[in-house]
């Protein structure tokens, strides 16, 4: 994956190129470490970040709209911090049972400065979101479809997130030893 | 929502895979698996150093000396990565050795405040060291860089520039 930009050296930037660097670093390993990228895909899937911070600004949403505008409104602040321009991500097409909603992310801060190569075209480099957007709903008792429909890596002019609700989560009772 | 908090989040992250990947496969870890995890881990960090320094230092003029580049690793690229400055503890020119101490390493200090979990400490920093060995190797210097802690969040990164 080659490096490619002219932005100017910020000391907001050098934070955020940190934190891509590293999950550049992450995603290379990864490559190496498993054969083929659906693996890598699954991986990445797994990891846990913000689940925490993310259910507890979703918490006490009423419906799953509250909960779209909630989760748009969290990546926007974390693009903020990214970019200059930062902007919330928007939240459109929704279904007409309004259980499925697509998040357009105009910026994916995660990208900068990655190229995918010729040999990675199922890799979903930014599958961490996934996982982690899926998991803090999960954190609320929602189980929800996390996928990738456009991805600026691939070619796309935006990335797209779609979301689809699937079912509440019953409460587990904390006995039981599973 | 900081950036500074997102970077340790993703580093706990990536600690605890390999550590789980290498478990995974072998069951028992032995000290040659614990191995094998810090040196993924510094080879990580050893790329993301190189990459840092590289957009850190592309308006600056060139250094001096050694020494100007020790400086600016403790106090710039320190300031940039971990948001504190490094003390330069110890300098041994001729033998190219330099020993940099962080008070409270920010990557430590979620960890404990003292002698508490200290065997598990070189995981969290393998990555740190490969960070700095990165930045000096694409500043033309070739090290060794290693860490010790005795004291948590305190810790002294020895760096051993390699003459030819």
């Amino acid at each position: 994956m080659s490096r490619q930009s002219n932005r100017t050296t910020d000391s907001k930037k050098m934070n955020s190129e940190l934190f891509t660097l590293t999950y550049g670093a992450l995603v290379t390993q990864l490559c190496k470490d498993y054969e083929n990228d659906e693996e890598v895909n699954k991986q990445l899937d797994k990891m846990r970040l913000i689940e925490d911070f993310l259910a507890r600004s979703i918490g006490r949403c009423q419906d799953f709209r509250e909960t779209a505008d909630v989760i748009a409104k969290v990546i926007g602040k974390f693009q903020a911090n990214q970019n200059v321009s930062g902007v919330t991500p928007s939240v459109t097409n929704w279904s007409p049972a309004g259980d499925e909603f697509s998040l357009i992310l105009e910026n994916n801060p995660l990208v900068d400065f990655v190229e995918l190569p010729d040999n990675h075209n199922t890799l979903i480099y930014s599958n961490l979101l996934c996982g982690v957007l899926r998991g803090a709903l999960e954190m609320v008792q929602m189980a929800v479809d996390v996928r990738f429909v456009q991805d600026t890596l691939r070619g796309d002019n935006v990335t797209e997130i779609r979301m689809k609700f699937i079912k509440r989560i019953e409460e587990n009772l904390p006995a039981g030893d599973e | 929502m900081t950036d500074e908090a997102l970077f340790e989040f993703l580093h706990m992250e990536i600690v605890s895979h390999v550590y789980k990947e290498q478990q995974a496969s072998k069951g028992e870890m032995d000290n040659k698996d614990r191995a094998a995890c810090v040196s993924v881990l510094e080879g990580m960090g050893f790329r993301v150093g190189q990459g840092l320094i590289e957009r850190l230092t592309r308006d600056s003029p060139s250094f001096k000396d050694e020494l100007d580049i020790m400086k600016f690793i403790c106090k710039d690229y320190w300031t940039k990565v971990f948001r504190r400055v490094a003390a330069i503890l110890f300098i041994s020119p001729p033998q190219g050795t330099y020993v940099l101490q962080d008070n409270k390493f920010s990557l430590l200090t979620q960890l404990s405040g003292g002698k508490q979990y200290l065997d598990q400490a070189p995981k969290y920093l393998a990555f740190s060291c490969g960070m700095v060995r990165g930045a000096l190797s694409n500043l033309g210097l070739d090290s060794v860089v290693t860490a010790e802690v005795s004291v948590m969040p305190s810790c002294k990164f020895q760096v051993v520039i390699q003459k030819l």
